[in-house]
């Protein structure tokens, strides 16, 4: 019984179900187009980059934080991978520098909030302009060709094959990764104790600093490796990519039942906002909806799950 | 008794610390011995919690000497002090909400094997912490249960068991642990208490309710303005006497109590019933005349202010405000001219960050100025004025009201009250976590008022001040409010007895 319950207070159950809801909707009113397999691929490789950054701000939020970098970031990383593919470095090398330079930046946001002591909100809407002009000043205001030498594999699809492509299974992995790191570990304790409770959490030992540059330190090598994504889908560098990424992000992540107020949030729940994100997207796409009828009902979607989840807070 | 012969385990003295030029303390001395309860008595602002930061390790002194065990004692984090064996458990329990129970036990120190938790190994030495601080044969809670899900007594248990958990505890400082429950988890806090004094722990406690001190403590020392006043044994010294100590004079007139004429009824319910709670509450109270409602945590009390008031929805019965019958909104009821202080002045009483000067005319804004505007100097005279009566300490109009002690808080909220023309005042606990001195001065205001012909109904789980404030009092049990009886023929044990029946 108290499973039962334990069950019913999952806080991303509401959305699973709006997603299958949602699903099955678009299945019944476009069955020749949504609901083939093709697409439910294209879904998942569409959502691969929110996704894998969704899951970084996930032990941002859980933490109390937040970072509105997250597009700037994504962009710079694309710039740096293009550049580094044509400083003629392989695919490897390349996606490693892209990754850890997504690290870097969120070291430095993480430093800027713990050793500035100011706001994470400040911190990284400052950063966020000043990435988005790293990126424009290295890329010359160009976008940058650059031979992908294999890096756009990670996000094709084989015709005729349902095979996933890499890039989705990295986004599965991740979450795999964020539901184990939350739940399982000492250090995710620590970040769900330091985001319910700052004082406490002080009280008891935990280091606050360490703890938040941990968590934008890895967070920040989450959005590199969406950045490298992003790179493998646009195969060019561009520094004007993912304006606004970092509110569709915050959005999965919130729908997924993180608190902005810090303490509550899971992976698990962070990648089922994200699809949810898509699934209107594309669902509005075949059925023929102009794009402003698709960001209605998306901002619809993110109140009506807020207004769901303070009743389900309330009930408890 | 043997507790003179028992060792000293903590020696302080010539303790000192300043805030830039405020003395917080100066001059300070405590000895704590194994296995003794201490109560640390003072007002509001007399350097008691200054001196349980520097013990628990959260501030560092600026002068003096400190010995635990004959070991210099000096810790510079609270994680030097918990390793030392000196616990700290705050007055609002401490909890991270979203962990479980189990793990916010062993928050600092999680059991694990190459950084995953060991669930299996944190379970035991939770459930082994809790057990010590359970009365024999009570249940375990659920260690799995969120924190956040707890109530209050079983959070400040966990507080209590994390404190006891960290290291091997010799004392444990509880700084005013029953202000937040009800008396029956009051009472399994001081059996724990007891239990945790027999294996030798000394514990330092800090209550401003001295029935429970003289009850649980065994001695006592007494600040008063940063200076150490006195120690002594409990058991030789009376009530009356550790009051003189602490507010520094006579505190005769505690309860003072002016002609009080009764007149026309303002406040008239019958048979009134919340959506949950009141059940049925029937009152009559009249101009010049203060009743109070006594009775246990969670009997309903505040719900029934706050049906009154508007705040909750009324399901069943009358309601009559001078003469208008039915329920209303908040905002009717204040214009007619009832009032609310509710009990929980930080979030429902203050804006904290706003001057005495803006708290206190708030809700009457148009007292201020025509057309819209507020004029700076009206308030500051309105306030000053208020300051005055109601003998706030502070610095003026301009200080910020999260600055004031909690005593003078309250008066900030009255004040508004008074301000607004209320003459119908409905006080939910106005004495909670308020020290000796403004206790005596609300006293003062509250019998002022009821002289001048305004109405009070008080609510209070301090029965000694029900009794010295109220001409009548009625009990609430369980959502039913019984009949109203002169205080004068009641006793505490009366009350108490018909609280618990």
């Amino acid at each position: 019984m108290t499973e039962i319950r334990r069950l019913f207070r999952t806080p991303w159950l509401g959305p699973l179900l709006a997603l299958c809801l949602l699903y099955a909707l678009f299945t019944v009113l476009a069955p020749d187009t949504f609901a083939r397999q093709s697409n439910l691929l294209t879904m998942l490789r569409q959502t691969s980059v929110v996704g894998i950054a969704a899951v970084g701000m996930t032990f941002t939020i859980v933490l109390g934080g937040i970072d509105l970098s997250v597009g700037s970031a994504v962009a710079l990383t694309t710039v740096v991978v293009a550049e580094s593919l044509r400083a003629g470095m392989g695919p490897v090398a390349a996606a490693a520098i892209g990754v850890l330079s997504g690290g870097m930046l969120g070291l430095c946001n993480g430093a800027l909030v713990t050793g500035l002591k100011i706001s994470p909100f400040i911190v990284t809407l400052g950063t966020m302009s000043i990435l988005r002009g790293v990126a424009k000043g290295i890329a010359d205001e160009q976008k940058i060709d650059a031979d992908p030498r294999g890096l756009d594999a990670l996000m094709q699809s084989h015709a005729g094959s349902l095979a996933l492509p890499p890039g989705v299974w990295l986004m599965l992995a991740a979450t795999l990764f964020g539901v184990g790191l939350l739940t399982y570990t000492k250090v995710g304790r620590q970040i769900v104790a330091v985001g319910s409770n700052t004082e406490t959490a002080r009280l008891c030992g935990i280091s606050i600093p360490k703890t938040t540059l941990f968590v934008y330190t890895l967070s920040g090598l989450l959005v590199g490796l969406a950045g490298v994504l992003e790179f493998s889908t646009l195969t060019v560098g561009d520094p004007t990519d993912s304006v606004g990424l970092e509110l569709e992000v915050i959005a999965a992540v919130v729908i997924g039942g993180g608190s902005l107020s810090g303490g509550q949030g899971s992976a698990s729940g962070t990648l089922v906002g994200a699809l949810l994100l898509t699934v209107i997207k594309a669902g509005c796409t075949h059925l023929g909806f102009p794009n402003w009828v698709q960001e209605i009902f998306t901002g619809f979607i993110i109140v009506v799950a807020m207004s769901i989840d303070r009743l389900r807070q309330r009930a408890r | 008794m043997t507790e003179s012969a028992a060792p000293e385990l903590l020696q302080v003295t010539g303790l000192s610390k300043s805030f830039g030029a405020t003395k917080a303390l100066c001059n300070v001395q405590l000895s704590l011995r194994a296995g003794e309860v201490h109560a640390l008595l003072g007002e509001n602002g007399a350097g008691k919690s200054t001196l349980l930061k520097i013990l628990a390790g959260t501030q560092s002194a600026d002068a003096g000497t400190l010995q635990l065990a004959g070991q210099r004692y000096a810790p510079n984090t609270p994680q030097q002090a918990q390793a030392l064996g000196v616990a700290f458990v705050s007055q609002e329990p401490a909890l991270c909400a979203d962990l479980s129970v189990a793990e916010n036990i062993l928050l600092g120190a999680l059991p694990g094997r190459l950084g995953v938790v060991d669930r299996a190994e944190l379970t035991r030495r939770a459930s082994a912490a809790l057990a010590r601080v359970l009365p024999e044969g009570a249940p375990l809670p659920d260690l799995r249960l969120r924190a956040g899900d707890l109530g209050q007594g079983d959070r400040q248990l966990v507080c209590l068991a994390r404190a006891l958990a960290q290291a091997e505890c010799r004392i444990l400082i509880l700084d005013e642990p029953t202000s937040t429950l009800n008396s029956s988890e009051a009472e399994r806090l001081f059996s724990v208490v007891r239990e945790l004094t027999k294996s030798g722990i000394a514990v330092l406690y800090v209550s401003h309710f001295l029935e429970e001190v003289e009850r649980i403590a065994n001695r006592y020392t007494v600040l008063r303005d940063g200076q150490f006043v006195h120690s002594g044994e409990i058991a030789s010294t009376t009530r009356t006497e550790l009051v003189k100590l602490m507010a520094g004079r006579d505190v005769q007139e505690l309860f003072p109590r002016s002609p009080r004429n009764p007149g026309e009824v303002v406040l008239d319910l019958h048979e009134l019933a919340g959506q949950k709670l009141p059940i049925a509450a029937s009152l009559t109270l009249r101009r010049g005349e203060v009743l109070g409602v006594a009775g246990l945590l969670g009997a309903g009390r505040s719900e029934l202010l706050r049906a009154i008031f508007g705040l909750d929805r009324v399901k069943s019965g009358t309601l009559r405000v001078k003469g208008v019958l039915g329920p209303a909104s908040p905002a009717r009821r204040l214009a007619q001219g009832v009032g609310l202080l509710s009990e929980d002045r930080k979030r429902e009483g203050l804006a904290e960050t706003l001057s005495l000067g803006d708290n206190i005319t708030l809700s009457k804004l148009e007292s201020l100025g025509s057309f819209g505007l507020v004029s700076p100097k009206k308030r500051a005279a309105i306030a000053r004025s208020y300051l005055e009566r109601l003998g706030v300490r502070a610095q003026g109009p301009e200080q910020l009201a999260r600055d004031l002690s909690g005593g003078n808080q309250q008066k900030i909220c009255v004040a508004r009250l008074l301000h607004h023309g209320t003459d119908v005042l409905l006080l939910d606990e106005p004495t909670r976590g308020v020290d000796v001195g403004s206790r005596a001065d609300l006293y003062r205001i509250i019998d002022e008022l009821a002289a001048r012909g305004n109405a009070v109904l008080i609510i209070s789980s301090y029965l000694p001040e029900l009794l010295g404030v109220c001409d009548r009092i009625a009990v609430m049990v369980r959502g039913k409010l019984g009949a109203a009886r002169p205080a004068s023929e009641l006793s505490e044990h009366d009350l108490l007895l018909e609280a618990t029946g």
